[in-house]
């Protein structure tokens, strides 16, 4: 039996660790490159896990294989170089992702940096996309500060709109049916105590006010609620013809279940987030009728049914109805934006600021580094989640209303 | 009023039989189990994999599901649990070793249901109905978690108290030194014990994946909320961790018709604190010497 002696393998394990040091060096030193380095950090586990892996993470992937599989990236010489990804999970953790960034940027190196999901998670890295230089796509981000955050990271581009765009888009809809005398002008409305709730609900109090309804009820409740069947009864008990509720996926899903259980159906249901997943539409079937959110797509958009065809076919499920078509045609802007501009990260930014592009969303321009011309309220019809606000946008499909009776 | 009692009633049904399992575990095994609340979540993926690809009723699942819970806690018992009771000496180290333990243990249980199924939101409808009681349209899956609560907590109440194996356990769950000396063998009581749990969880996983949308990781928001009620019922009392899970469900039902529903939480840790500067054992423990 040999031993070894710590000193010898002290000594190869020295020598392997600069040997993976000159190697490791090679590629950086050599000119020519062979690929173009994407990176991103995404929450593969922990609470955030549930968004991201229906919003974001299948759009990455169905991005970087229809890419590859097209030869790779095209730069302005007509060149393709494949890309290589360098993925880190930040585990649902604001510091992880902040770490994950900061690591991408000066020890991968990498050329570009994809967004991570949320909110929260967008502002907390957008100061390192701007110190580092790299464009910042963020799609996954509802917030009314956009114009402000553009000033200061002039890299930022926010493509889903603000919370006052969704509620705006919401009165105007409310508007139209009270005026045609469907419904009253009261309206119920609960919320999570958590960022989207806060900001939504925030927003939606002016909003409503405006177009001249009265809110009855008006609570918020702790992320992680199960059981909203005191809130349904009071809801129900106010006399309003509306109920709002800025709730996440679980929520929304509960909330689905114990209103029809609770035999409460107002004649307008409108949800938060997770109403949007193709897997809401599919668990309630006929009763997920009429029932509406943010969000939505117009069933007639070709590029869009393509897209959620080959999503389905390469991912294995269908992409959600409201963000998830918006990180795709974010990833298509940054590619068109490189075939134009090349691989410098300022010339690129410019681009996407300035140019217009072809995507799955149809022809799209950013205005001020913002997505203005959005979806902003869906509602279910015959098994598809199609856009009906805002109102006086072309392509529209009508709201129905009253909400049809559960099954 | 009455329509408030109802849905507390129901909604504590939940509560209590989430925790029945932690309880026995904690109870009679001596082993603090972190890993609980993933062992509920596999049980609520084994329930959406019958009901969805084998198009069978979950609680026909049960039959299968909860067995295999058994197993489970068997298995983890003697491979991850039994090294360290033979180690310590029982008391503290014993709790605080099978903490780190199973806190390991909740990360590969979790980190395999992420890679079989991934992160995203599980959910189907299962007995989504409305029952009438008094007066107030219950789910009827809720209901039946409130049964299935009742039923298991009394019917093992029973068993541990009136039956001879039950008193055994009981004996293992008081003086697991002092066990040996009468003819019980402790390891096997304790093993028993800890797989019994784990069927209990399993049980209590497959009802609450009939209305409740979950993901890989939401087990720790499970294993949180039967600590609080295994604290504040008693350890190992399955009539503490039965009549403690109603209260709670009571609580936050009334606090969220008549105060705030924002103040649910505030509600159960402030009922949490106060039972146990009453009563630091909980409601049915026994202060130990």
């Amino acid at each position: 039996m040999t031993t070894l002696s710590r000193r010898r393998v002290l000594r190869s394990f020295g020598m392997s660790i600069a040997l993976a040091t000159v190697l490791g060096a090679l590629p950086a030193t050599a000119q020519d490159r062979t690929s173009v380095k994407i990176g991103y950090a995404i929450s593969k586990t922990g609470p955030n896990s549930g968004g991201a892996g229906i919003t974001t993470l299948p759009n990455y992937l169905l991005w970087v294989k229809d890419v590859n599989d097209a030869g790779g990236l095209e730069l302005p010489d007509g060149t393709k170089l494949p890309i290589e990804v360098i993925e880190y999970d930040d585990r649902s953790s604001a510091e992880e992702v902040v770490r994950n960034i900061e690591r991408l940027a000066t020890q991968d190196k990498v050329d570009f940096i994809l967004p991570p999901w949320g909110t929260g998670f967008n502002l907390a890295v957008a100061p390192l996309f701007d110190r580092f230089g790299y464009p910042q796509l963020a799609v996954s981000a509802v917030t009314d500060k956009a114009p402000e955050f553009v000033k200061r990271w002039k890299k930022s581009f926010w493509l889903l709109g603000g919370g006052h765009d969704y509620t705006n888009a919401l009165a105007g809809l409310l508007s139209k049916a009270a005026d045609a005398g469907t419904i009253n002008k009261k309206v119920a409305m609960i919320s999570v105590a958590d960022g989207f709730g806060i900001d939504l609900v925030t927003a939606a109090r002016p909003s409503l006010a405006d177009a001249g309804f009265e809110v009855v009820f008006d609570v918020t409740y702790p992320a992680g609620t199960t059981d909203f069947t005191p809130m349904i009864n009071e809801a129900a008990a106010s006399g309003a013809d509306t109920f709002v509720a800025f709730s996440y996926p679980p929520e929304t899903f509960a909330l689905t279940e114990q209103a029809q259980v609770a035999k409460f159906n107002p004649k307008v249901l409108y949800l938060g987030v997770g109403t949007g997943f193709p897997a809401y539409g599919a668990k309630n079937g006929a009763n997920a009728e009429g029932i509406m959110s943010l969000g939505g797509i117009d069933p007639k958009n070709e590029a869009n049914a393509a897209y959620r065809k080959r999503h389905e076919e390469v991912i294995g499920n269908a992409p959600d109805l409201w963000g998830s078509v918006v990180t795709y045609n974010s990833l298509q802007m940054l590619q068109e934006a490189i075939k134009r501009r090349g691989l410098d990260r300022d010339a690129v930014a410019d681009e996407l600021s300035n140019g217009t592009f072809q995507t799955v969303l149809g022809e799209v321009k950013l205005e001020d580094n913002q997505l203005r011309k959005l979806w902003l309220g869906g509602q279910w019809q015959n098994g598809q989640f199609v856009a009906v606000a805002p109102v006086d946008r072309e392509g529209a499909a009508a709201a129905i209303l009253p909400k049809p009776a559960w099954q | 009023m009455l329509t408030t009692l109802v849905a507390g009633l129901v909604l504590g049904g939940t509560y209590a039989l989430v925790a029945l399992g932690l309880t026995i575990q904690y109870g009679i095994a001596r082993t603090m189990n972190l890993a609980y609340g993933e062992t509920i979540i596999a049980a609520a993926f084994g329930a959406y994999l019958v009901h969805e690809v084998l198009g069978v009723s979950p609680i026909l699942g049960l039959a299968l599901i909860a067995p295999a819970g058994f197993a489970f806690g068997w298995v983890v018992y003697g491979l991850l649990m039994r090294p360290l009771v033979r180690r310590s000496k029982g008391g503290a180290a014993l709790e605080i070793d099978t903490i780190l333990a199973t806190f390991g243990l909740l990360f590969v249980i979790q980190g395999v249901m992420q890679v079989g199924f991934g992160g995203n939101y599980i959910s189907y409808s299962y007995l989504n109905f409305g029952v009438d009681i008094l007066g107030a349209s219950v789910a009827m899956n809720r209901l039946l978690a409130l049964v299935m609560a009742v039923a298991i907590g009394g019917g093992l109440y029973l068993l541990l108290t009136r039956t001879r194996w039950g008193t055994a356990l009981r004996a293992v769950a008081v003086a697991p030194a002092s066990a040996p000396l009468v003819g019980i063998d402790a390891d096997r009581a304790a093993r028993f014990g800890f797989a019994l749990g784990g069927a209990l969880a399993a049980c209590g996983g497959v009802v609450v994946s009939m209305y409740q949308t979950f993901t890989a990781s939401s087990g720790v928001v499970f294993t949180m909320k039967a600590l609080i009620v295994v604290i504040m019922g008693g350890v190992g009392n399955l009539a503490g961790a039965l009549s403690a899970g109603l209260i709670l469900g009571l609580v936050e039902t009334f606090v969220a018709t008549y105060v705030s529903p924002g103040l649910t939480l505030a509600a159960v840790y402030l009922i949490f604190l106060a039972t146990l500067l009453w009563r630091p054992a909980g409601l049915f423990g026994k202060a130990r010497r």
